[in-house]
């Protein structure tokens, strides 16, 4: 019975109070794009619409009685979802607005952990609007900021009407730093359009990295972020000059956390595994995301691994097509990874 | 041979009860319907959440998405109780001398019977409800714990304590033991006198319906392939003990149990939709309902015990006479 229920695409909004996220959802609730949407949020505040389908609900976060300290639920969100499924006609997705501090791992780790949730709905994306003046102090005074884009699928940098181009390249390059594999839109006023940030499926593993050109592209920091209709900045390019594999934290002011990305050929699944699972259970806690498409020896399809922290899932999920190059990709976006160590054990795990 | 009457409604079941012993559907969306002599339906809350079986006064109380209270009785009558804002009420219970309590967020609330409202407030959300039968006492089902207030007097409540998050809540008959269910596949008691734990564990799912037998003596539950069927018979309740495991199937959850109001025997409901009755003696188990459109939600047993009125997910609910 409950699988053959469509789950329901849940939408996850984070950002600092002032990022635009309100504005953003008066635009989701308002236009007209055919589709209806139930929005959980914190305070009802100024939404200025009317609409049976906005729920107040407490942020209550849960930590989960199994000794693992990663494993958060939000529990106001598992009774909400609840309460909404038992009338699934009434819309055709959920979003869910988080407060300017919010940590966004409970939120989205509660549609992997509770099994209620997870039957009936779907995470589809977490977007992070980014206030592009106040970002450089967000991230001074809090880890949250930081937390919010290093876990985000979609960036909308919005208000960059406020700043220099010059200030632009170097938030869109801090952003970048944090989280080379988010999608990054330029906005003002919140004028990101929708379908950019609704029905991405960046959690489905059939389509996750399918949209998703900068983990796809062949070298990680060679371009750059894609562009929103009322984009109109010259294209750039970072000139690393060398190949290296993982991005700094330290370059750059106020951020601590850091992404590795890994290469390799084709793996041996005996080998491979086995070491992903340790990396997850070990160096979990670390970990925010981690995406991958992954190369097994002997296997026609490509396998697609996602992760949340010790939370890790993965499938077959198309044949390589011919003429693509039977590759291995990893990226880790987390805290005091040890890159070096993980690029070896990684290598190691090729046939 | 056990008959069906079934009731096909559109919508989810909260609550299927008998009150004034006809049978009555309250469904997610609000509307309650009553079996007597044809269907007649009327309308409660907005959005119904949770439902409570007030048998003291022979009435239903609802609370919802347009956070309103609302006693149904039988012949179709419907009261708003109290109104807490635009919050959700996400649970209700019924006490002792007409008093009902509510949760909206981090605040629980008592009604009286006189209509005097008091609030408690707490610093996590509010998840489950349940009076004492003893005493005007209520608890409160928290993050890491539970807390029992004594809403006629003055003074500090009682904190008890254990870690992870605590959803649901009731007290034994004989209001010797509280028990709560968890975000986690297990159960939580105390032994109110000493505060002693009982740790009840071992489920594969959550466990989301809990029913006590006759006299207090066992404590049927959901959230396995079987009932999970505790022991309470003894002071120290089920410490030590092993569950009756009854109805076990090998594809499908228990997902609603209802102890019969007089003999040792509990009405079973599947994920699937079928009922069983079973007999905690020797297991014995009699099918009621084959498999239906949803999973069972709410079934109740009439004051006559011939009859249990059943509630599914789909809204395929009916009634079921076992003596026919």
């Amino acid at each position: 019975m409950s699988d053959a229920q469509t789950q329901i695409p849940v939408t996850v909004l984070t950002g600092y109070l002032g990022a635009g996220k309100t504005t953003l959802l008066n635009r989701i609730l308002s236009e007209n794009h055919g589709k209806r949407y139930a929005v959980i949020v914190n305070e009802f505040g100024e939404i200025g619409i009317d609409n049976d389908l906005i729920v107040e609900s407490d942020e209550e976060i849960y930590e989960m009685n199994n000794g693992c300290v990663c494993c958060t639920v939000r529990g106001d969100l598992i009774r909400v979802v609840e309460g909404l499924m038992r009338r699934p006609g009434r819309f055709d997705a959920i979003v869910v607005e988080t407060t300017g501090l919010a940590d966004p791992v409970p939120v989205a780790q509660t549609f992997f952990m509770d099994d209620d949730v997870r039957t009936k709905t779907k995470l589809d994306a977490v977007v992070a609007l980014v206030d592009a003046k106040h970002l450089p102090l967000r991230l001074k005074d809090s880890k949250e900021a930081e937390d919010q884009i290093a876990f985000a699928d979609v960036v909308v940098l919005n208000k960059t009407d406020l700043v220099t181009p010059e200030e632009l390249e170097k938030v869109e390059e801090t952003i970048r730093a944090i989280n080379p594999a988010a999608k990054i839109h330029r906005t003002q006023r919140s004028g990101v359009p929708l379908g950019e940030v609704l029905d991405r499926g960046a959690f489905d593993l059939s389509r996750a990295l399918e949209n998703d050109p900068h983990f796809l592209e062949a070298h990680d920091h060679d371009h750059d972020h894609e562009c929103g209709p009322d984009c109109d900045h010259d294209h750039h390019h970072h000139h690393d000059g060398h190949d290296h594999h993982h991005h700094h934290a330290s370059d750059i002011h106020d951020v601590t956390v850091k992404s590795v990305s890994l290469r390799g050929g084709e793996m041996d699944p005996k080998k491979f595994f086995p070491w992903i699972e340790k990396v997850t259970q070990m160096d979990g806690p670390n970990i925010l995301r981690l995406k991958g498409i992954i190369a097994l020896k002997g296997d026609e399809d490509r396998y697609v691994l996602q992760g949340v922290h010790m939370i890790l899932e993965g499938d077959h999920q198309r044949a390589w097509k011919d003429g693509e190059k039977h590759e291995s990709r990893l990226v880790f976006i987390g805290r005091d990874l040890d890159a070096e160590r993980l690029r070896k054990s990684f290598e190691a795990c090729q046939a | 041979m056990p008959t069906v009457a079934p009731l096909d409604l559109e919508g989810h079941c909260v609550a299927a009860v008998f009150l004034n012993d006809v049978p009555h559907f309250a469904l997610a969306d609000g509307a309650i319907h009553g079996l007597d002599n044809g269907q007649k339906t009327v309308q409660a809350n907005d959005g119904l959440l949770a439902a409570f079986h007030d048998a003291a006064n022979d009435r239903l109380i609802t609370g919802g998405e347009d956070g309103k209270v609302f006693a149904a009785k039988p012949g179709g009558e419907v009261a708003e109780l109290a109104s807490a804002g635009r919050k959700w009420i996400t649970s209700v219970a019924a006490g002792p001398q007409g008093a009902i309590a509510y949760a909206s967020g981090k605040t629980a609330f008592v009604r009286f019977a006189d209509g005097k409202i008091k609030e408690f407030a707490h610093p996590r959300s509010v998840e489950g409800l349940a009076f004492s039968p003893k005493g005007m006492r209520f608890g409160v089902a928290r993050y890491n714990g539970a807390t029992l207030h004594f809403p006629a007097a003055e003074g500090k409540p009682v904190e008890l304590e254990w870690a992870g998050a605590h959803t649901g809540i009731t007290f034994s008959p004989d209001g010797a033991f509280l028990i709560t269910t968890m975000q986690e596949n297990a159960l939580h008691g105390w032994k109110l006198a000493d505060g002693k734990h009982m740790r009840m564990s071992g489920y594969p799912g959550k466990v989301k319906s809990l029913s006590w037998s006759v006299k207090g003596k066992w404590l049927a539950s959901s959230g396995a392939p079987a009932a999970i069927v505790w022991p309470f018979a003894s002071k120290d309740g089920p410490m030590g003990k092993a569950p009756l495991e009854l109805g076990t199937r090998g594809n499908t959850m228990v997902t609603c149990v209802a102890c019969h109001p007089s003999q040792d025997v509990v009405a079973i409901g599947y994920e699937d939709g079928m009922v069983i009755a079973a007999r905690f003696a020797d297991a014995k188990e009699v099918l009621l309902r084959r498999p239906g459109k949803g999973a069972i939600t709410s079934m109740m047993w009439d004051k006559e015990e011939r009859r249990i009125v059943f509630g599914s997910a789909a809204g395929d609910c009916g009634v079921i006479d076992i003596t026919a």
